[in-house]
């Protein structure tokens, strides 16, 4: 049975990664299973300063899902290539991939010169985070700036760049277009959807910064519908996320069109969350007789 | 390699104030328990994402016990459970109190906060124990903390011990003391700090916010401390007073 993908040149041992922001830096659940089994791990959203992110709450319990506040705090590119970088590299097997987040293009431009040739096999840029003041989604909403920032990053990497794109416009395939007119490797999708939580008690909002991403389960059919929407709109791979819970949920979004998935708030659910969907995959690819997890990517009879 | 344990519930009460506790059976939770720290607990009602994040109150001979209180939908669920159950829960995790500190203990706790203060008290040798409750109905296990030092009761109302704030009543024997461990309401771990400052003696608090992963991965949990935000589900939940800041 093979589980290997190759996505922009680069291969994977199996199709299952983290989210960025659900799994710190990897050794946090590394003390609870081997990371290397998984196929890579995005990292906490980098930025070129260490940020220290929204006020509390930043976290807000939802039906089938949660909002989140927390406003990319990290402790800045630095600290990631001088300690977590070579402690990943040297340590464990999976890909790793360098999440970078700005408030300018000439801050995404820096953050990618920033990183390459240190050894980060993929960069995802962070063009949706719902949380931030400046940037952030404010980019990812407009296909102008999607296509300037893609550029921008592209001619300072030495690795794929793949546009982490926002689920909160009118259509999404008009982002993934333009990522990919910029020169994109790749896209990932979805990130968080803009939502919000009131508690009717105290009549407030739960999280101090009112407004947060939704992410869980409940995400998970407008995610596989808009990989299915842009599997259909652009050529470059797909990383497909959103409410991943399962190894069928993962294959949904492999027939739906992505090449790798990635999991996010199930970690927080079952801290072996993601090893459990890996395992979950080549469940589903023995009950069903496939040999090659590459025969699933885009095979939705549709 | 850490695990997500089960947990088997083998006794279950509920409290006259109105906690709920569990005598969870597990060799690996019991001997790993240190005073301060915390379990993470799968609510598995299918409606609820996140874990629960509940302080041990006690950890020995293969029995820990934790004390409660029903807040919403989460704890609601985990109140129903009964003798027999099985919980899956992630711990113990974070850092407790420091016990190597020395000298002359107070231990001050404020409402639900005195639970995660029993193991500490019984750790410690002749603290003196400071409560505090909101009125006589919900004082809870003062027997058992005077049984390990002198305790005294304050009540916010006055209808059971002094009148007034557990601090206040710490505050006026506050020569004898080396070090204060408290655990609490904001306000009180506020006052905490402050009469700490004052007399120039080391205060340990245990810190609460919403928490999601429970290991230090999200960054939901994080508290305001002199060297920036700190994860409280990691680095703390407990902290020398002198590093958090209070808005």
């Amino acid at each position: 049975m093979n589980t290997k993908v190759n996505f922009c040149g680069i291969e994977f041992k199996n199709p299952v990664l983290t989210a960025s922001g659900t799994f710190g830096f990897g050794l946090e659940y590394d003390e609870y299973y081997d990371i290397s089994e998984l196929g890579g791990i995005s990292v906490k959203g980098l930025t070129l300063k260490p940020r220290e992110g929204n006020p509390t709450p930043r976290v807000a319990e939802t039906y089938g899902g949660m909002l989140n506040s927390v406003g990319l705090q990290n402790p800045g590119v630095e600290v990631f290539k001088s300690y977590y970088l070579p402690k990943l590299k040297a340590e464990k097997t999976c890909r790793v991939i360098a999440n970078i987040a700005g408030s300018s293009v000439d801050d995404y431009a820096e953050m990618a010169r920033s990183l390459a040739g240190v050894g980060v096999d993929l960069l995802e840029v962070n063009i949706s985070c719902p949380n931030v003041k400046s940037g952030g989604m404010a980019f990812g909403t407009d296909a102008k700036n999607v296509e300037a920032i893609t550029r921008a990053v592209k001619a300072e990497a030495s690795q794929p760049v793949v546009m982490k794109l926002s689920p909160n416009v009118t259509d999404i395939t008009e982002m993934a277009r333009a990522a990919e007119a910029g020169g994109a490797d790749g896209i990932s999708l979805i990130n968080t959807l803009m939502g919000m939580k009131i508690d009717v008690n105290t009549r407030r909002p739960v999280l101090a910064n009112i407004k947060g991403g939704y992410s869980g389960p409940g995400v998970m059919p407008v995610a596989v519908r808009m990989v299915y929407e842009c599997s259909k709109a652009v050529s470059i791979p797909i990383i497909g996320m959103g409410g991943i819970m399962t190894g069928d949920d993962a294959v949904e979004f492999l027939l739906a069109g992505a090449s790798l998935v990635m999991v996010g708030t199930a970690n927080f659910v079952d801290p072996l969350a993601a090893v459990k969907v890996k395992n979950g995959i080549t469940d589903y690819m023995r009950r069903h007789g496939i040999d090659d997890v590459n025969d699933l990517i885009g095979a939705v009879k549709a | 390699m850490r695990e997500d344990l089960k947990c088997v519930i083998s006794e279950r009460r509920t409290l006259p104030s109105g906690q709920v506790e569990f005598i969870l059976d597990n060799p690996r939770l019991a001997k790993e328990a240190e005073p301060g720290q915390f379990v993470h607990i799968a609510v598995e009602n299918g409606k609820n994402l996140l874990r629960r994040p509940i302080s041990i109150c006690d950890a020995a001979d293969g029995k820990t016990r934790i004390i409660f209180e029903i807040k919403g939908e989460g704890t609601k669920w985990l109140a129903g459970r009964s003798v027999g159950d099985t919980l899956t829960l992630m711990g113990p995790l974070g850092r407790g109190f420091d016990l190597d500190i020395g000298g002359s203990a107070f231990i001050i706790g404020g409402g639900i906060g005195v639970f995660p203060l029993y193991m500490l008290a019984k750790k410690l040798k002749n603290p003196k124990i400071f409560l505090g409750f909101r009125n006589k109905d919900m004082v809870v296990m003062e027997d058992e903390f005077a049984a390990l030092g002198k305790t005294l009761v304050a009540t916010d109302d006055g209808s059971y011990g002094e009148k007034g704030f557990a601090i206040d009543l710490a505050e006026k024997e506050i020569s004898d003391c080396d070090i204060i461990y408290a655990c609490g309401p904001k306000p009180m771990l506020k006052a905490v700090k402050a009469v700490a400052e004052r007399h120039g003696v080391r205060a340990q608090i245990s810190m609460e916010e919403r928490m999601g992963c429970g290991i230090g991965a999200c960054l939901v949990c994080v508290c305001k401390t002199t060297t920036g935000n700190r994860q409280v589900c990691l680095q703390g939940p407990v902290f020398d007073a002198k590093e958090i800041i209070f808005d």
